[in-house]
C-alpha cells in the first residue's frame, strides 16, 4: 500500500485559519479606515494650526499649551468630571428599581415597560422635555416650587446649576438602561443560592450584598461600561438644553471640541483635535481598565 | 409677465456690452449651472425657485440645478461644498464672514465685474463685499435693525418715540413703573446681545471706533469700551430687560412682546412677520431708530446683508456671472424683496422699495440717517472666533454686570491671540 499523498490544495489545507480571517477582513478593514486611522489623524492635526480650508501650519504642541490656559477648557474638564461622578448614580438607582420590579404582580410587564420607556426616547426628546420642565416661569418644576411657597429657580439659566440640571435629565434614560440590565441579570440569579442564604439567616441588605450582588457582577460591569461611556459622550443633551451656555458654563470636552472645530464660528481644526486627543486619553484610561477587567474574567473562567 | 422679463434683458444687454465679455448676447449660455442656496425657509425658498425658473426661461440652453440647503446647516456645510466639486453659485453673508473663504481662495474675485459697472445701482453696498480692496460677490437683500415697539402701550402710557438716550431711559422708567419690562430679548444663542452691543457702542463711540474694535485695533479694556458698558448697565440696573433671557431663543422671547409684558424689541426687520402672525396689527407695532447717546454723533446702523458668490472652482463661470447680474438687477431686486417675497430692502438703489410701513421706515433710515456708516452685525463684522467669545461675554455681562472687569480681560486676551 502506497502512503496516501496529501492532494489537497494550500487553501483546503489551511481553511481552518483562512476562513475566520476572511470573515474578519471586511470588518477589520472598516475598523481601520473609520476608527483607527482617524485617531492617528487627530493626533496629527492637533499639531497644526489649520482652519480646515487653507494651508495647515505646523505649530508643535502650541495647541496643548493654549489648552492649559484656556478657561473654557478648564470648565469643560470639570464638567466632564461632574458628569462621570454623578452619572454613576444611574447604576444603584437602576438596581433598586430592578429589585422593586422583580416580582410577580398583575400587570408587572406594563410597569416594567413604563420604567423602561425613557430609554426608548431619543436624547433630543428627553432634552426638550426637561428644558420645558425647567422653564423659568411656566415650567412644571417652578409651578411646584411656587405652589409650596418657594422661590422659583431658573435651573438652565444659572451657571452654577445648569450642568446638574442636564445631568439629572441624562440620568432619567440612563437609569432605565441600567434597570433593564439588572432585570435580565436578576433572571439568572440562582434561586437555590437564595434559598441557601435564607436558611443561613441572611435577609435584607445582607442577602443583597453577599448573595445577590455577586451574581449580578456581569450586569454591574456592563452597566458601569455603558454609563461611563454615556457620561463622556454627553453631547446631545447639552446641545439641546443649553447649547453650552449660559456663557459656556455647561460645556464638556466633546461639546467644546465641536464648537471649536465644526460649529458656525469654529474654524480651528487643530485646536479641536487637541481637545479630541485629550478626551481620547481620558477615555483610554477607562477603556484600558475595562479591557483588563474582561481579560482577567475570561482567564478566570478558563481555569 | 412679458414686461417683467423685458427690463432685465435690456439691462443685461447693456451690461454685457459694457463689460466687453465674449458672449454677444445673453442667450448664448449653455451647459449646467449648479446653484447651492441656503434660502430654505418657506418664503425665501419660493423666491429662489422662482428666480431659477425665470433665469432658465431667459436662457433655454442652460440646465439649471438648484440645491437648497437648510440655512443653519449651510453655515457649516459650505466648507465641504466649496472644496469638493464646488457648484457655480452659492449663498453666503457679507463682510468678515467671507473672510475664511476669501483667504482660502475659495471665492472667485469678481472685482472686474464691479469695475465694469455690471452691478449698476449697487455702489452703496460695494464696501460690504470688499476684502483686501477686491470684491468677492454680490448682495441680494438686506434689512434694517432697530427698536420695534408696542405703539398701543406707548400711547396708553403717553410716551412718544425717543430720539435721545435720556428720553429712552425716561420712557423706560415709566414702562418699568407700569409693571412691564422695556425690552424683551432672548440671549440663549448669544447673537441678540451682540445687537445691543453694536448699537450702544456705535452710539457711544461712533461707527469708526466700532469698526476699529471689530478689526482688533482697540483694546477691549479701553476706557471708551467701558463707557459703552456703563450705558448698557444703566438699562440693566433699572430692570429694563426681561428676566431669565439667557434661557430663551429670540423666538421664545417674542411672547413677552406680544402679551405686552415687554414693550420693545431691538431686532432685525425679520421680526415683523412673526409679530403680525401672532396677531398684532400694524396699529399696535411701530419702529424707531436706536436713539442718539452723544449729541451730533453720526448714526451708524446694523444692516446685515445676504449674498451670492461664485466659488473659484465653478465650472460654468459665464452662466454664474450672468446669474449675479440677473439677481442684482433693479427689477428682480424690487420683486424678490417685495412684501410677497422676502419683505426686506432691495440692494439696488434703482429698485422700488415695497409699500410696507416697516420696510419704508427702514429704507428711509438707512438712506438718510445712517451717515455714520452701515455695519453688518457683531457676528459678521468681528472674526468668527472673536465673535463667539465676545458674544458669550456680552451675555454674561447682561446677567452678571459685576463681572465686567473679568469679561473684558478675557476678551482682551482673546483679541491679542486672534488678531496677532
Amino acid at each position: 500500500m502506497t502512503p496516501a499523498t496529501d492532494t489537497r490544495s494550500w487553501l483546503q489545507k489551511n481553511r481552518m485559519t483562512v476562513t475566520p480571517l476572511l470573515f474578519l477582513l471586511p470588518g477589520l478593514l472598516f475598523f481601520v479606515v473609520y476608527v483607527i486611522s482617524p485617531i492617528f489623524q487627530s493626533f496629527n492635526i492637533s499639531l497644526y494650526d489649520w482652519d480646515g480650508l487653507g494651508e495647515a501650519t505646523y505649530i508643535g504642541l502650541d495647541n496643548y499649551r493654549e489648552l492649559v490656559d484656556d478657561r473654557a477648557f478648564e470648565t469643560s474638564l470639570w464638567n466632564n468630571l461632574k458628569w462621570l461622578a454623578l452619572y454613576l448614580l444611574a447604576i444603584p438607582a437602576g438596581l433598586f428599581i430592578a429589585l422593586f420590579l422583580n416580582q410577580t404582580v398583575t400587570g408587572i410587564r406594563l410597569y416594567k415597560s413604563l420604567f423602561f420607556f425613557p430609554f426608548v426616547l431619543s436624547q433630543v426628546v428627553v432634552g426638550l422635555v426637561f428644558s420645558w420642565f425647567y422653564l423659568p416661569r411656566v415650567g412644571l418644576l417652578n409651578a411646584v416650587l411656587t405652589f409650596f411657597g418657594l422661590d422659583s429657580i431658573n435651573v438652565l439659566g444659572d451657571p452654577d446649576l445648569a450642568t446638574y440640571g442636564i445631568i439629572a435629565a441624562g440620568l432619567w434614560p440612563q437609569t432605565a438602561y441600567c434597570m433593564i440590565l439588572y432585570l435580565t441579570g436578576l433572571n439568572a440569579v440562582d434561586p437555590e443560592q437564595i434559598e441557601a442564604g435564607r436558611l443561613d439567616g441572611a435577609k435584607g441588605w445582607k442577602m443583597l450584598w453577599h448573595v445577590v450582588l455577586p451574581q449580578l457582577k456581569p450586569a454591574t460591569f456592563i452597566a458601569f461600561v455603558v454609563t461611563i461611556i454615556g457620561a463622556l459622550r454627553s453631547f446631545d443633551l447639552i446641545s439641546i438644553m443649553t447649547n453650552g451656555g449660559p456663557f459656556g458654563s455647561t460645556r464638556v470636552l466633546s461639546f467644546m471640541m465641536f464648537e471649536q472645530a465644526l460649529s458656525e464660528y469654529g474654524f480651528r481644526m487643530g485646536y479641536g483635535s487637541a481637545i479630541a486627543v485629550v478626551l481620547f486619553l481620558i477615555m483610554l484610561v477607562f477603556i484600558g481598565y475595562f479591557l483588563w477587567q474582561m481579560w482577567r474574567d475570561e482567564r478566570a473562567a478558563r481555569h | 409677465m412679458r414686461s417683467i422679463i423685458k427690463t432685465p434683458l435690456a439691462v443685461l444687454a447693456a451690461t454685457t456690452m459694457l463689460s466687453g465679455m465674449a458672449m454677444a448676447d445673453g442667450h448664448g449660455l449653455t451647459g449646467d449651472l449648479r446653484i447651492f442656496s441656503d434660502m430654505s425657509n418657506p418664503a425665501p425658498r419660493a423666491i429662489m425657485e422662482g428666480l431659477v425658473e425665470e433665469f432658465g426661461e431667459l436662457h433655454p440652453g442652460l440646465e439649471i440645478e438648484l440645491t437648497v440647503v437648510d440655512r443653519e446647516a449651510w453655515k457649516t456645510q459650505i466648507r465641504n461644498a466649496l472644496t469638493a466639486n464646488p457648484p457655480d453659485v452659492v449663498n453666503w453673508y457679507a463682510a468678515n464672514r467671507m473672510g475664511p473663504y476669501v483667504d482660502a481662495g475659495l471665492f472667485m474675485d469678481i472685482t472686474d465685474m464691479w469695475d465694469a459697472g455690471d452691478f449698476a445701482g449697487l455702489e452703496s453696498v460695494r464696501g460690504a463685499m470688499t476684502i483686501d480692496d477686491r470684491q468677492w460677490g454680490v448682495p441680494y437683500t438686506y434689512y434694517q435693525w432697530g427698536i420695534y415697539y408696542r405703539e398701543d402701550i406707548f400711547n396708553e402710557l403717553g410716551l412718544s418715540e425717543p430720539t435721545t438716550f435720556e428720553e429712552e431711559i425716561a420712557n423706560c422708567q415709566v414702562i418699568v413703573d407700569s409693571g412691564r419690562s422695556c425690552y424683551t430679548i432672548g440671549s440663549r444663542y448669544l447673537w441678540t446681545a451682540g445687537g445691543w452691543f453694536d448699537y450702544l457702542n456705535m452710539r457711544t463711540n461712533g461707527f469708526d471706533f466700532h469698526m476699529e474694535l471689530a478689526r482688533g485695533e482697540v483694546a477691549w479694556t479701553d476706557e471708551r469700551v467701558r463707557e459703552t458698558f456703563a450705558n448698557w448697565r444703566r438699562l440693566i440696573d433699572m430692570g429694563a430687560f426681561i428676566d431669565d433671557h439667557q434661557t430663551y431663543s429670540w423666538q421664545e422671547a417674542l411672547p413677552f412682546f406680544v402679551n405686552g409684558e415687554a414693550t420693545a424689541y431691538l431686532m432685525g426687520n425679520f421680526v415683523v412677520p412673526h409679530l403680525r402672525e401672532a396677531g398684532l396689527s400694524d396699529d399696535q407695532i411701530d419702529f424707531y431708530q436706536f436713539p442718539a447717546i452723544v449729541e451730533g454723533m453720526p448714526m451708524g446702523e446694523d444692516a446685515p446683508t445676504d449674498t451670492f458668490h461664485i466659488p473659484s472652482g465653478a465650472q460654468n463661470v459665464a452662466a454664474a456671472q450672468e446669474f449675479l447680474r440677473f439677481v442684482t438687477s433693479a427689477d428682480v431686486q424690487a420683486r424678490i424683496n417685495g412684501p410677497d417675497g422676502l419683505g426686506q430692502l432691495p440692494v439696488n438703489a434703482n429698485a422700488e422699495v415695497a409699500d410696507d410701513e416697516f420696510i419704508q421706515q427702514g429704507f428711509e433710515m438707512l438712506s438718510q440717517n445712517a451717515t455714520g456708516g452701515i455695519a453688518q452685525f457683531f457676528d459678521r463684522d468681528w472674526p468668527a472666533e472673536m465673535a463667539s467669545i465676545g458674544m458669550e461675554g456680552l451675555q454674561e455681562f447682561m446677567v452678571f454686570p459685576d463681572n465686567l472687569d473679568d469679561i473684558l480681560e478675557r476678551l482682551e486676551d482673546a483679541r491679542q491671540r486672534i488678531y496677532e
